[in-house]
C-alpha cells in the first residue's frame, strides 16, 4: 500500500459491508434517506453541506464524490468554494470560541 | 467492459430499430466561428466541410414529398454555410418545422446580423448553446468572451418575442457540462437558469435541454489528457438506465452529413460510422420505408445516450430521480 487514501478505494466502499452486513446496510438505507430528493431541502443544498462538512471532516472521498455531485446538481464554483468557507469559517470560530474557556480555567488558577 | 450491444441484449433487446423518421437533422458543415472543448465533430473556424448547393437540393426533395415534419439544422454553426438562408426558406414554404441549433455569437458574425429578423419572418425554432448561466464557465467551455456575446444576442432575441412567455417564437437553451461530468437534473437546472438569466441580466427562454458529452471528439482527446477517460466511461455504463431505451432520438430521427451521407445520429456521424450495410448509405437513395424501421448500428458511446435520465438532442429522455 503506497497511500493511505487511493482514489479507487471510494468505489470499495461496499466491501465494508463484508463483516456485519446489518450494520452496513442499516447505515447506507440511513444514508440514502438522507441524501436522496423529496425532502424540506433540494438535493443541491445536501450536496454543498455535505461538501462543507466534507472539508470540516477532512475526507478526501467525500471531497471527490460531493464536488462531482454538487457540479451534477448544477452548482458552480462560487458556491462550492463560498460553503467551504462556511466549513472554515465555523470551524474557525469553533477554535476560536474556546479562547474563553481558556480564559475560565486562566481566571481560576492565576492571581 | 460490456459493449453496448451486448448490454441490450442482456436486456432482452436482440437489437435497436427505428419507429418512425418524423426529424431528419441535417448537419450544414463542420465550420464554426467557435472551437468548444466539448465539440465531438472538432468543428472550428478552419474546418472545410461545407454542405453543397446539390445536397441542399436532395434535403428539400426529402423534406417535402415524405412530408417530414421536422428538419433539425446543425453543424458546425449551420448559419455559416452559404445555402442556409435558400435552405430555411424552401423549408418554410414547404410548412416544415425548422429548427436550428445556434450557438449564438455566429449571428455577431459580419453578414449575418440580420438573421434574427430572418429566423422570426420564417418562424425558426432555436435551440440555443448555453452551458451554464455564468461568464466563468461558459468562457471556459466556450471561450473568452463568448459569455456576454451570448447575451447580447439572447436579449436582441428576446425584443424580437423569442422565448417570451406565451410567445409562439420557440427559443430554448441547451446545457452541458463544463468538464467530466453528468448533467443535472433538466428540471431544477431549468429553474435555476430561469432565475439567474433573468434576475440578474434579464434574458428569457422557454425550455433548458440538457446535454451529456459524449466520450468522443475533442471532448474525447480532454478525457485521454486529463487522466479522466476510464472514470467516466465506467461511470456512463455503471448509469445505464433501460427506461432511456424507447426513446432515444436514434429511432425517430435520421442524421443527414454535409456529403450526403446518412447516419443514426450526429455522434456516428463524427465517427464515420454510416448506416448499416444494406441500408441506403446517402439521401440521393433516401427511402422512408426502409428507413423508418431500419436497424440501428451500436456503439459503446451509445452508453451516453442511455446514463442516468438519458441524453439527446432534446434533452433527457426519462424521468428524473
Amino acid at each position: 500500500m503506497s497511500h493511505y487514501y487511493e482514489e479507487k478505494d471510494l468505489e470499495r466502499f461496499p466491501e465494508v459491508g463484508k463483516y456485519r452486513a446489518d450494520l452496513f446496510d442499516n447505515f447506507m438505507n440511513y444514508y440514502q434517506g438522507v441524501m436522496s430528493a423529496g425532502g424540506a431541502l433540494t438535493v443541491r443544498e445536501k450536496a454543498l453541506i455535505a461538501l462543507a462538512v466534507a472539508h470540516t471532516v477532512q475526507c478526501p472521498y467525500c471531497i471527490d464524490a460531493y464536488t462531482r455531485v454538487s457540479l451534477e446538481n448544477g452548482s458552480n464554483l462560487e458556491e462550492m468554494t463560498e460553503a467551504v468557507h462556511v466549513a472554515a469559517a465555523i470551524r474557525g470560530g469553533a477554535a476560536l470560541v474556546h479562547g474563553v474557556q481558556m480564559q475560565n480555567v486562566a481566571a481560576k488558577i492565576t492571581f | 467492459m460490456l459493449s453496448f450491444a451486448q448490454h441490450l441484449e442482456t436486456l432482452g433487446y436482440s437489437g435497436l430499430t427505428a419507429v418512425e423518421v418524423s426529424t431528419l437533422q441535417v448537419n450544414l458543415g463542420w465550420r464554426c466561428n467557435q472551437a468548444c472543448k466539448h465539440c465531438h465533430l472538432q468543428a472550428g473556424p478552419d474546418r472545410p466541410e461545407q454542405m453543397g448547393r446539390e445536397t441542399i437540393e436532395e434535403v428539400i426533395r426529402v423534406a417535402g414529398s415524405h412530408a417530414i415534419p421536422v428538419v433539425d439544422l446543425t453543424g458546425g454553426a449551420p448559419e455559416l454555410n452559404p445555402h442556409f438562408e435558400y435552405l430555411v426558406d424552401r423549408l418554410h414554404h414547404l410548412g416544415v418545422h425548422v429548427r436550428c441549433r445556434s450557438n449564438l455569437t455566429v449571428l455577431l458574425e459580419p453578414g449575418k446580423e440580420h438573421f434574427p429578423e430572418f429566423f422570426k419572418e420564417r418562424r425558426l425554432e432555436l435551440i440555443c448553446s448555453l452551458p451554464y448561466y455564468q461568464q466563468d464557465m461558459v468562457d471556459r467551455v466556450r471561450g473568452p468572451g463568448t459569455f456576454d456575446k451570448c447575451l447580447e444576442v439572447l436579449r436582441r432575441l428576446n425584443r424580437l418575442g423569442y422565448g417570451r412567455e406565451g410567445s409562439d417564437l420557440e427559443l430554448h437553451l441547451m446545457y452541458n457540462p463544463g468538464g467530466a461530468f453528468f448533467p443535472p437534473p433538466q428540471g431544477p437546472l431549468e429553474d435555476l437558469f430561469r432565475r439567474e438569466l433573468a434576475g440578474r441580466h434579464g434574458v428569457h427562454f422557454h425550455n433548458l435541454y440538457t446535454l451529456l458529452n459524449m466520450p468522443i471528439g475533442r471532448f474525447q482527446e480532454y478525457l485521454l489528457r486529463s487522466s479522466n477517460y476510464e472514470s467516466y466511461m465506467g461511470k456512463l455504463m455503471a448509469s445505464f438506465n433501460p427506461a432511456t431505451v424507447p426513446g432515444l432520438m436514434c429511432r425517430s430521427l435520421i442524421s443527414v452529413a454535409w456529403d450526403g451521407g446518412l447516419y443514426d445520429c450526429d455522434f456516428h456521424q463524427a465517427l464515420g460510422l454510416p448506416l448499416v450495410p444494406g441500408l441506403p448509405q446517402n439521401i440521393r437513395e433516401f427511402d422512408l420505408q426502409v428507413l423508418a424501421h431500419r436497424p440501428i448500428r451500436l456503439a459503446d458511446h451509445c452508453y451516453g445516450c442511455t446514463a442516468g435520465s438519458g441524453s439527446s438532442c432534446g434533452g433527457s429522455l426519462a424521468a428524473e430521480g
